[in-house]
């Protein structure tokens, strides 16, 4: 187990170099000059390029810079935009909004979503399955902007009862409702993958096996049949949280919440490279590290399961 | 069961230490007796000199004032630390100061506060976005000297052979001297454009210290700075200005979407959004949002075509001509655009520049498709089809398209949208004169004078002109102009140039923008100024 552990966090060097690699080349070997569109319609000055060209190493060969960019970022400095700001404090702002908005998002779609999927494959085949099944296929078939713009103007111009945007502060309240846009797709996701994991489920060997024992049926179903059943939406759930992370652009966007999405959205937009690479080396730390956290949480749910 | 507590030992803490950042966050809502307007994040540091883009623009305004300050209805210049700016001949000035300005750290504002300013603006090597505002200053190209292969070329510009410019002088505490390299009337004016603002000691002494914190010497100082979330100014009580700030300060709050900054002035939340998103234009829907709270003037932008005129299908000036008659302005402005921009009668837009005569461009840019197509079968008809190309990434989309419509309905040419991915790609085709056809060409002037819309654009040689015009007659209207003895001949030979480009066409006057700003029922003497910035000077706090 712990050297399980040892040697997925291993595995995560290579594959960090690997990502920023390639990031760093996608966004800095891109043809086209990255400072030229800088001063609007006016061509900018020589000396202003020159200058920005040298701040960050374009004259070298790709890899060179590469290894330069590399060298600083094991020293934990992710570099400075071209307003001279650095790249750690930004993404320091920017993160712990994220990650609240993400856990709300999370809480929502975990709570809901699977709520609706136990009652659902409880049932099976009758109005509220039919009812969970409508639902889940009207939350899929919107948009998240269109979501975000109706709750927004409803609720927030015409009905006054949460603000149009969050404040700087982003308070867990100010987030319920964005978090609700933002988890709304997967909340649906989730249900259904729920419902399906239990219809199947009901019917193995293990769950007669606990029937004819003669437990209670709460038990059989809360312990027996769900632990089950949780395996692939808890990998869902996992993998979502990077997901949500990142790809928060439109909800953030909608409700101008100061978080990463709208923060990369932005560097990618005005081209700020630093910005770019830096956080998406972070999310890709993300998503790994949710990756063996799902890993090690199948062992909890099914004691069958065991690490070499 | 030892197994799996272990696993517990792991996965709990991974959790914790992912969530656990998740905690903290600052700043706050309005607080009383302050403003809040709706920004961008600065794209440069927040030193006037190296600030061209709006939302580093709008914060570097209220921290600093310069030589003249702009009316805001009028656009017309006034002294502000300068007591008198004095000339002869329009090529030497002596600048006079008032007393008693102060920066923000206390010290003093001298002659030599504005002339170390200028020369590190325009020193080649500290890479200042501004350098080219001093270029008419005398030993300018000593500091920044020229690439003698253009700008994309391989070679490196040569070291600059002195440090200062030999034109611009300290006489004592509070003249300056400047000598200009040939006579330019509508120098003074540029003096009010925040690249020639002052810059206290402190700026040479650490740059980056004030990049942290900057020093201004205007009516707001620096407070705090979120990045990416907001900046907060606050009044300065010490503000030696024409106008004493009615508030407290100013909290410029940063909107990726125009749509949300809306909706929060709509419900109370922001107190003035420079522009209304285009959704709430149609149908008028903010003039019902937002009553008589709305500001609706003309700005000092415009846009054009710019016609490329090294390539052989544009050549002849009635093509030209043809093209720009057949377009009907009023139309496009009014379904397209909703209103928000209005139809050009010239290449500079009249409004917001005082005594400037509209209707540059004469019959040229009047819709009468008959005479277009006149015009054409004349000069033999246009070969082929026409593309007109524009950045793909800034919505340009939907007028191009009607342009096309019209020139393919009144004259019969084959006309398409040619989009180019992004606005570095379609800057990079100017460079390299790769344009086959109109493109799309915005302009947004600095300071209030007519100077800016035409020489910095079809001047031979000029920054700007990608149509490569030249025109040894425009050159000579411009430069009888720049030497004008007095403001009013100076605007009427002006015109005169204006009007050799009627006759010329390099490109095609389509459209002036109009500020369309709105503001909430907390504020009053709301004022908009020609660069669409709220004048935070007069804005008022209702009680």
């Amino acid at each position: 187990m712990g050297r399980y552990v040892l040697r997925r966090l291993l595995q995560l060097i290579p594959v960090f170099i690997g990502t920023t690699f390639i990031i760093y080349c996608l966004v800095w070997a891109l043809p086209g000059d990255p400072f030229a569109g800088r001063c609007g319609d006016r061509p900018c000055p020589p000396a202003y390029i020159a200058e920005m060209t040298e701040k960050y190493n374009l004259n070298d060969p790709v890899y060179v810079q590469y290894f330069k960019y590399l060298w600083q970022l094991l020293q934990g400095d992710f570099g400075d935009t071209y307003s001279g700001l650095a790249v750690n404090e930004l993404v320091g702002n920017a993160y712990p909004i994220t990650i609240r908005l993400a856990i709300v998002a999370l809480v929502i779609e975990a709570v809901i979503g699977i709520g609706a999927g136990i009652l659902a494959g409880l049932r099976g085949r009758g109005f509220l399955d039919s009812l969970v099944f409508m639902s889940t296929l009207f939350l899929i078939s919107l948009p998240v902007f269109v979501t975000g713009f109706v709750l927004q103007v409803l609720l927030g111009t015409e009905w006054g009862l949460i603000r149009p945007s969050v404040s700087s502060q982003a308070t867990w309240g100010e987030l319920i409702v964005p978090g609700l846009v933002l988890g709304s797709l997967s909340m649906a996701y989730v249900s259904r993958l729920m419902r399906t994991s239990m219809i199947e489920n009901k019917r193995a060997d293990y769950v007669r096996t606990a029937t004819a024992k003669g437990l209670h049926p709460r038990r059989v179903v809360g312990v027996h049949l769900l632990r089950n059943s949780m395996i692939p939406v808890i990998t869902f759930l996992g993998t979502d949280l990077g997901a949500l992370m990142g790809g928060a652009i439109v909800t953030e966007g909608i409700f101008n919440i100061r978080g990463i999405g709208g923060l990369i959205y932005d560097a990618v937009l005005t081209k700020e490279g630093t910005t770019v690479t830096g956080i998406v080396t972070l999310l890709v730390l993300v998503y790994l590290l949710m990756n063996l956290l799902v890993d090690l949480l199948y062992a909890v749910l099914d004691p069958r399961i065991r690490y070499a | 069961m030892r197994k799996r507590r272990l696993t517990a030992c792991v996965a709990v803490p991974l959790a914790v230490g992912l969530l656990a950042s998740g905690c903290g966050g600052g700043g706050s809502a309005t607080e009383e007796g302050f403003i809040s307007v709706n920004s961008t994040e600065p794209e440069n540091p927040l030193v006037p000199a190296n600030t061209t883009e709006t939302g580093g623009g709008n914060v570097v305004d209220a921290m600093f004032t310069g030589l003249v300050g702009y009316d805001p209805e009028t656009s017309e210049p006034y002294n502000e630390v300068a007591e008198s700016i004095d000339t002869q001949d329009n090529k030497v000035f002596t600048i006079k100061l008032k007393p008693g300005w102060t920066f923000h750290d206390g010290s003093p504002v001298t002659a030599n506060s504005f002339v170390k300013a200028w020369n590190y603006a325009a020193y080649a090597p500290n890479g200042q976005s501004t350098t080219s505002f001093f270029e008419q200053i005398q030993g300018y190209r000593d500091v920044s000297p020229a690439d003698p292969d253009g700008d994309t070329g391989p070679q490196e510009p040569p070291q600059p052979t002195a440090q200062e410019m030999s034109g611009l002088r300290a006489v004592d505490d509070s003249t300056i001297s400047v000598t200009l390299d040939a006579p330019f009337a509508t120098w003074p004016t540029m003096l009010g454009y925040t690249a020639f603002s002052p810059m206290p000691e402190s700026f040479f002494a650490d740059p980056e210290a004030f990049e942290e914190h900057p020093v201004g010497n205007g009516p707001f100082k620096f407070e705090s700075r979120q990045p990416n979330t907001d900046i907060k100014l606050v009044t300065n009580d010490q503000y030696a200005g024409q106008n004493k700030p009615q508030i407290r300060g100013v909290e410029f709050r940063i909107y990726n979407e125009l749509e949300t900054a809306y909706q929060d002035l709509v419900s109370g939340n922001l107190d003035f959004v420079d522009q209304v998103p285009p959704s709430a234009l149609v149908g008028n829907k903010w003039r019902t949002d937002l009553q008589d709270r709305v500001v609706d003037k003309e700005m000092l932008s415009n846009n054009a075509l710019q016609l490329p005129l090294y390539d052989p299908k544009l050549k002849d000036p009635r093509v030209r001509h043809a093209l720009s008659m057949a377009i009907d302005r009023k139309q496009i402005t009014d379904t397209v655009f909703e209103g928000s921009y209005l139809p050009a009668t010239g290449w500079v837009p009249s409004g917001p520049i005082k005594g400037y005569e509209a209707g540059g461009c004469g019959q040229y840019c009047e819709y009468n498709p008959q005479e277009a197509k006149k015009l054409l079968d004349e000069a033999g008809g246009f070969n082929g089809p026409l593309t007109i190309t524009s950045n793909a990434d800034g919505g340009h989309k939907e007028w191009v398209e009607a342009i096309c419509n019209q020139l393919n309905t009144n004259l019969g040419v084959q006309c398409a949208f040619n989009p180019v991915p992004t606005f570095a790609e379609f800057l990079k085709m100017h460079d390299e004169n790769a344009h086959t056809g109109p493109f799309r060409f915005g302009w947004l002037g600095d300071y209030p004078a007519a100077e800016t819309f035409l020489g910095k654009i079809y001047r031979t040689g000029a920054s700007s002109n990608y149509m490569r015009y030249s025109s040894p007659e425009f050159d000579a209207a411009m430069s009888r102009a720049d030497q004008a003895p007095s403001e009013e001949e100076g605007l009427r030979l002006y015109r005169e140039a204006e009007n050799i480009l009627a006759k010329d066409m390099p490109s095609i006057p389509l459209w002036n923008q109009k500020a369309q700003s709105g503001y909430s029922d907390r504020i009053s003497d709301v004022h908009v100024s020609f660069d669409r910035k709220l004048d935070l000077e007069l804005v008022k706090l209702n009680p």
